[in-house]
């Protein structure tokens, strides 16, 4: 049909003007609902990535006026043909032209349909007008979910927000499309080719489309609620509510940052991702300290190098992380440059696509302005304590006391919704990260000491930095203990039992982390500190035991059980010796507490201690269901083997006799 | 202006290449292949150890009816070589030796991220979108 012709011509000189060696079996089929075409290696230009396929699109422009006869509810006049009508929009819009629905032709589409709607003339010029939303009956199932009747009981307010999700299921749609596509990772739906200018030179469609976009930025911090519930059914997974702004902002980011307006999106929308909070901060600098003494001075790039190659990230995405950080050139990372690279490191762990420019969050200047040195020593605690009050503390208090009840091992930073599947890969490639040859930095216990101290408000916080980091510091000589009769050196013993498995296991276990160091405090915070080691020991093994794939389960469910068994064994004792240090786990603790007057703390630190060893058994609670659970499915599938043994054993056994 | 660019390592082989699609860009390709037999003769000429700024232009390595072949080589033996349109009116010879200065910035830049192995396709994003420019400044 003329008009799918029309547009595969059109696409294949798209990908023509995007420096791309035209490839004819690329074209997209009309009618045929294809993700996107699977880009050259030069498709860091393609602004059609961003946008849906014009067969997606022109559906959804068939659907609008056909839903306006549909439905009879009209207030326009119907419309004399409704395939002519989405053709007229489609060609006014541009799509047309360019052959495909970028994100401004799809907003003039959809401001198109709304006049056609309303019934003025569809022109150009009718965008400019102040129109209600375009009402769709969408024939997809998502599309009805949200487009049924809450589209009729909700006032104009609520369409708006259903309009953005919509878009982002649009996105959302590309964007995991695009994710499915092996090659270049690296490639982020922010992608604002420098070539397109030419495609978008729409320049009295700037005018509505800004006056769309801003209808919805009003409305955009407004119906966070209402959103929420609709966030549910698009399958993204996890994240607390704190969790879930961000998530949005950063699709709304996208899908507005594609445009390239001059307006700088990051004024309207603070860029959570890219913000670096203040215990983010402290970590990057202690991670600095240990890579080189001097805050004021270099990392030289070797260092920085080996150093961000222990982040399992690919070296293309670090090659292009250290492009964006180091922003003078000159292959070495002063403090600021080091820490907006980790920060970036940390975001593309936790799935955030990589940004074309370094965020202004980042730069060094902002950085050195918003952040003094940090003053070490004592005075750690009271930069905290004034700090703390300021940026967007609470919210993201919020953020990591969820994060901290949930699997931790991960940075303090929003974790967004990435599936099930990924963000258990990304929290094993997390905890795979341990810098081995880092030596164990100094400043550490005196910030896990300042934090410990804090108000209990914000322990669970600290044990996301604790163990973050954890995370970069050296396991191989764990700290000395106290000298408190330490028989149950709980921590030398795992190391030991984790040490023979950690060449053994390829998915790289995490050794365990090196504890605390000594404390002449009182012996409760170290039992809190290390019920939290054991949670994180707990979890790597189970994570190692569930990233290995079933066959090698055996081998591997005995070192998850081994601390478990050890753990249990020294709680016996401990229940027997009643003795305060020997702490192991938090029932010790529970249990030495108890019993035990002599211990000359608070009841707030024994409750505490009671609080983390409740967390502490249900992580082991739930690092055994999993275990269970695996080993359930490994029974069944050995029942599955015998029984069809069997029955080869029966089918042999007659020609043998005979 | 460029209508083709080719950063090509010492041993020939070609770190980088990209040009403004046309219906044949392996034209391009064989030219800046071809061009290269001009560049070792003008820097074998040259004889060794020269560091000027001068030396390291090469200017017109050669021109075709459609097509005027420009080239580059930095210290290392690092060849740049630039193909621009004919039709476009004669672009001074200043303009292509700041271009070529870009490129010559640039690819150190790249040459400073530790990231990078030097023989390595070059793949930063940086470094595109700067040839990008220098290929659409034309259009």
């Amino acid at each position: 049909m003329e008009k799918g012709s029309l547009i595969s011509h059109a696409s294949s000189l798209f990908w023509e003007g995007h420096g791309v060696p035209w490839a004819p079996h690329l074209l997209q089929r009309p009618g045929e609902k294809t993700p996107q075409p699977s880009p050259p290696p030069e498709n860091r230009h393609s602004p059609g990535r961003c946008g849906c396929s014009p067969s997606q699109a022109r559906r959804r422009a068939k659907d609008a006026p056909p839903a306006q006869g549909g439905r009879g509810t009209a207030p326009a006049p119907a419309f004399s043909g409704p395939a002519a009508r989405a053709e007229q929009i489609t060609e006014l819009c541009g799509a047309k032209r360019v052959g495909y629905f970028g994100p401004t032709q799809f907003y003039v589409a959809l401001k198109l349909i709304a006049a056609a709607q309303s019934g003025l003339p569809v022109r150009i010029e009718s965008i400019q007008c102040e129109l209600p939303l375009p009402r769709f009956m969408m024939s997809k199932t998502d599309g009805e979910i949200r487009f049924g009747n809450p589209a009729e009981l909700h006032g104009t307010k609520m369409q708006i927000p259903y309009l953005i999700t919509e878009k982002n299921t649009f996105k959302r749609m590309d964007d995991e499309d695009k994710q499915q596509e092996t090659q270049s990772p690296t490639m982020s739906p922010l992608a604002s080719p420098p070539s397109s200018p030419p495609h978008y030179q729409r320049v009295p469609l700037s005018h509505g489309y800004s006056k769309l976009r801003s209808s919805t930025e009003q409305m955009h911090p407004a119906p966070y609620d209402a959103r929420q519930p609709l966030v549910q059914p698009e399958g993204a997974s996890t994240g607390g509510p704190g969790a879930k702004p961000p998530r949005h902002q950063t699709s709304l980011i996208r899908s507005f940052s594609v445009e390239r307006e001059p307006q700088d999106n990051n004024s309207n929308y603070p860029d959570e991702p890219w913000r670096i909070t203040e215990e983010q901060r402290e970590y990057y600098v202690n991670q600095f300290r240990s890579l080189q003494p001097d805050p004021s001075s270099f990392i030289s790039g070797s260092v920085a190098k080996n150093f961000f190659t222990k982040s399992k990230l690919s070296i293309p995405e670090l090659s292009y992380i250290w492009e964006l950080s180091d922003a003078d050139c000159d292959g070495a990372l002063t403090l600021p440059e080091f820490c907006a690279a980790f920060h970036l490191i940390v975001a593309r762990k936790n799935g955030y696509p990589l940004p074309e420019g370094l965020p202004p969050t980042l730069q060094p200047e902002y950085l050195q302005a918003a952040f003094p040195k940090p003053k070490w020593e004592c005075a750690l605690f009271d930069s905290y304590s004034e700090s703390m009050p300021a940026n967007q503390q609470p919210r993201d208090l919020n953020r990591m006391e969820k994060l901290s009840i949930k699997d931790m091992a991960d940075f303090p930073v929003p974790i967004q919704d990435v599936t099930g599947d990924d963000k258990q890969a990304l929290k094993n490639t997390v905890d795979e990260v341990l810098p081995k040859d880092m030596s164990e930095d100094p400043a550490t216990p005196k910030d896990s000491n300042s934090l410990k101290a804090r108000p209990r408000s914000r322990s669970y916080s600290s044990t996301s930095i604790e163990e973050a980091m954890k995370r970069g510091e050296d396991p191989p000589t764990p700290p000395p203990r106290p000298q408190k009769t330490h028989s149950r050196a709980s921590s030398l013993d795992l190391n030991k039992v984790f040490q023979p498995s950690v060449p053994a296991t390829k998915s790289g276990l995490l050794p365990p982390p090196p504890a605390l160091p000594p404390r002449p405090c009182p012996s409760q915070p170290e039992q809190a500190s290390e019920a939290e080691l054991h949670p994180q020991l707990n979890r790597a093994p189970s994570q190692a035991a569930e990233s290995s794939p079933t066959k090698k389960d055996l081998p591997y469910s005995q070192p998850p059980s081994k601390p478990i068994r050890r753990k249990f064994r020294p709680e016996n004792q401990a229940t027997e010796n009643q003795e305060p240090s020997t702490t192991v786990g938090g029932p010790a603790s529970v249990a030495a507490a108890k019993p035990h007057p002599t211990v000359q703390k608070q009841s707030s630190k024994q409750k505490k201690a009671i609080q983390t060893a409740i967390r502490k058994n249900k992580e082991a609670n739930a690092v055994l269901a999993r275990l269970n659970s695996e080993l359930q499915q490994q029974l069944k599938e050995v029942h599955q083997e015998r029984i069809a043994l069997e029955n080869q054993l029966e089918q042999l056994r007659p020609v043998t006799v005979l | 202006m460029a209508v083709c660019v080719a950063v090509i390592a010492k041993e020939n082989y070609p770190l980088y290449i990209r040009s403004v699609p046309t219906e044949n860009e392996l034209k391009f390709h064989y030219m800046v292949h071809t061009s290269l037999d001009v560049v070792d003769e003008k820097i074998s000429a040259m004889g060794k150890a020269l560091v000027d700024q001068r030396e390291l232009y090469l200017g017109l390595l050669y021109p075709t009816e459609d097509y005027k072949v420009y080239g580059y080589v930095t210290n290392s033996r690092v060849k740049f070589v630039m193909v621009v349109d004919s039709s476009n009116t004669a672009l001074r010879d200043n303009e292509i030796r700041s271009m070529f200065r870009k490129l010559h910035s640039s690819y150190t830049d790249v040459m400073c991220n530790p990231f990078y192995n030097p023989g390595d396709c070059i793949q930063s994003r940086a470094f595109d979108s700067m040839v990008t420019s220098m290929m659409i400044q034309v259009c």
